[in-house]
């Protein structure tokens, strides 16, 4: 089981990044071995659909859920189309969060904002 | 000679000044560029309306033919494609049209389909013609409506471009089209901040340009003091008037309304003209 999250630094003491789509890091974690990896969001600071490209990335690593405080309805319809599984999380703790999703204590990610874009 | 009206925020007066300068100028063209929020059409009321829809082309997969190769998604700047579940997923209100992936595609699997994103109309108030163009809610790009409505400005001698707000890149398209530039001002220091990043804008394009400062009041004013020192010309100066603002708020041209506000405008449509032709 793969875990992605949106962070704001490469740590795993740094805090849960409170946006999906523009957070500058994603960490991926395994579950299984403990292992965890992060990798830059190059589409950070992009025009566009930045959601859509960062849930490209989720998908592309072959994460099986996302932890995020929100998603975007674009990035949502990616991760829905590959079956990524989406929930809330509880506080900006990284290590708390995973936990808690083990635990089977975390939520569905139901408030999926609009995504709204102009350039 | 066309002119172009433009404020780095709305509500300062933008439409108030293109309108009414057009309104003056009587045989004339006014251009409402502010796709997201047209009013001029509020003002002048035309008539013998005609109404053009404006489309642009999105890419359509062909997923018979579509390899996978991803040579779209990756070149797609604004991120409006993506690889899921073994198919190419275009996010249409996000695609800015640039038509970048159909030519790319190695298999030739991607096609254009027209997509309607707002329209143009045309009509007449007096002896002026009145262009507006309006966007649909949800489309990521004015541009392809503004070249549209641009397109329509060489038969008149006087035109009048109403810009939209702000110094974003739908600015720049109207602001290129333009001999001359009037940045409509407030004299606080609010409307400072925004003059400048239009000052900026025109700078850059090499326009030349001068600042009408709205609803004044004094000469000792944060407005008046920026100009100084940026050398730039105080071309105009709208009093703060009660009357003015309700004839405005009650979507009445001014200068169709009282002589004395016809003097005010033909007084700046003469500074600007000269100008123009200095
Ligand atoms: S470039 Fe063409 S073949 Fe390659 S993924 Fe895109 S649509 Fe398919
Ligand atoms: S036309 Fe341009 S903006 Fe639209 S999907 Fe293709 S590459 Fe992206």
């Amino acid at each position: 089981m793969k875990i992605a999250i949106p962070v704001n630094a490469k740590s795993m003491e740094s805090a849960i990044c409170q946006s999906f789509g523009r957070a500058p890091y994603y960490l991926f974690y395994d579950g299984e071995e403990g292992t965890s990896e992060f990798k830059e969001n190059s589409a950070c600071a992009s025009q566009g659909g930045a959601g859509i490209k960062a849930a490209q990335l989720i998908v592309d690593e072959k994460a099986d859920v996302l932890l995020t405080p929100r998603c975007g309805e674009n990035a949502a319809q990616v991760l829905r189309g590959a079956g990524v599984k989406m929930y809330k999380t509880m506080n900006d703790s990284i290590r708390e969060n995973i936990q808690a999703f083990k635990e089977g204590k975390l939520s569905e990610l139901r408030d999926i904002h609009p995504g709204h874009h102009r350039g | 000679m066309k002119i172009a009206v433009l404020s780095g925020k709305g509500g300062t007066g933008k439409t108030f000044v293109s309108v009414n300068l057009a309104a003056v100028a009587g045989d004339a063209m006014y251009v409402d560029c502010d796709v997201e929020e047209p009013n001029g059409h509020l003002f002048f009321k035309p008539g013998a309306v005609k109404t053009r829809q404006v489309a642009v082309e999105i890419p359509l997969v062909d997923s018979e033919r579509c390899t996978g190769c991803r040579v779209c998604v990756d070149f797609c700047n604004y991120h409006a494609l993506a690889w899921v579940g073994g198919g190419v997923k275009i996010f249409d209100e996000i695609c800015h049209s640039c038509g970048g992936c159909i030519i790319l595609c190695p298999e030739k699997a991607l096609t254009g389909k027209e997509k309607v994103i707002g329209q143009v109309q045309r009509g007449k108030s007096e002896a002026v013609t009145v262009l507006s163009g309006m966007l649909n809610p949800g489309i990521p790009s004015g541009v392809p409506i503004i070249k549209e409505l641009l397109k329509g400005t060489e038969e008149k001698e006087r035109v009048f471009i109403d810009c939209p707000p702000g110094s974003a890149c739908i600015v720049m398209e109207t602001v290129a089209a333009a001999d001359y530039c009037i940045l409509v001002t407030e004299p606080t220091v609010f409307g400072v901040h925004n003059l400048n990043m239009v000052w900026e804008l025109v700078t850059l394009l090499g326009k030349p340009c001068g600042v009408v400062i709205n609803k004044f009041v004094e000469t000792e004013n944060p407005a008046e003091k920026y100009c100084a020192e940026k050398e730039i010309d105080v071309i105009g100066r709208i009093p703060f008037d009660a009357e003015l603002g309700l004839l405005n708020s009650n979507a009445l041209i001014a200068v169709r309304e009282k002589a004395k506000y016809g003097r005010l405008f033909g007084d700046l449509l003469a500074r600007i003209t000269g100008e123009v032709w200095l």
